[in-house]
């Protein structure tokens, strides 16, 4: 039985594809970042009324999720730069992808009670 | 012994240079796209290398700036719990944040306005959607730069 042709992407794809996902979402989230920040222009009622819904649960895991995205996009744009610029960039492009995931989850996973610990406590109490 | 001999073939003299010397025993043929005095001058800029090396300059300082925005907003002292009017007035009391957040502001919006452009670019194929899309990308980054500069340097901590 002859082995599947289909391209089903290497490191290198996929990073890109990530890449420009999260890329999109961070954009979106700073359209609506700046326009809820713009409410301090309005009162500071206005303001702490609408920071109130960043500090319910569900919107502390969308946080966690912005986090994700933010983190990877930098890692893995710094080895994005690391391959134009860097003479053995291309070269070590799998293993930097492969750092960069590390990396990511060793800082998600630091980022757990910080960004979660406030909806934690007001889910099950302190 | 002459260094240069008429050529025989078809091969034409190449700009400036004799077709054949002792160290080109070879005709010299010219590279297909090369520059030289004849060529008309560039009608196109360098506006896709400038973009290409903004990407990479401000994703550099945008690792440094946004970073650190979430560790003071989400992580540092109670995480986002802390934060409300009274801490936006805190820290835009300080020049230093003031310049750190409006550097932040137009670094990220530039970054992610010329990568949603270079998204269109590669996915919207009919030159109407193109169009369209990217005005609004451009309406809404204009927009979303002016009002953000506009509250940073307005700001009144006295508002009520």
């Amino acid at each position: 039985m002859p082995a599947g042709t289909l391209y089903r992407g290497r490191e290198g794809m996929w990073s890109w594809v990530a890449h420009r996902v999260t890329g999109v979402l961070i954009f979106f989230f700073l359209f609506v970042h700046v326009l809820d920040t713009a409410l301090v222009r309005v009162s500071p009622e206005a303001y702490d009324k609408v920071v109130a819904t960043y500090k319910t649960p569900i919107v502390a895991l969308l946080e966690y999720g912005l986090v994700a995205a933010i983190l990877f996009h930098a890692l893995n744009g710094l080895r994005v730069i690391a391959v134009d610029f860097w003479s053995k960039g291309p070269r070590y492009q799998k293993q930097m992808f492969w750092t960069v995931m590390g990396v990511w989850i060793v800082l998600m996973a630091g980022a757990i009670y910080p960004v979660l610990g406030h909806a934690y406590r007001v889910l099950f109490g302190s | 012994m002459s260094t240069t001999e008429t050529p025989a073939s078809g091969v034409g003299p190449v700009e400036g240079a004799p077709v054949y010397t002792v160290d080109t025993p070879a005709p010299l043929i010219e590279a297909p796209r090369k520059r030289t005095k004849k060529s008309p001058r560039s009608t196109r800029g360098n506006f896709e290398l400038a973009a290409w090396l903004f990407m990479r300059l401000s994703g550099i300082v945008l690792v440094v700036l946004v970073i650190g925005h979430l560790l003071i907003q989400l992580v540092l002292d109670g995480g986002v719990s802390k934060v409300g009017f009274a801490f936006v007035a805190g820290r835009w009391a300080s020049p230093f944040w003031q310049v750190w957040d409006l550097l932040m502001l137009w670094l990220a919006m530039l970054h992610g306005a010329n990568g949603l452009r270079t998204i269109i670019n590669d996915y919207a194929e009919r030159p109407a959607s193109r169009l369209w899309l990217k005005a609004l990308l451009y309406t809404a980054t204009v927009f979303t730069i002016l009002l953000g500069t506009l509250v940073i340097f307005t700001f009144d901590p006295n508002i009520r």
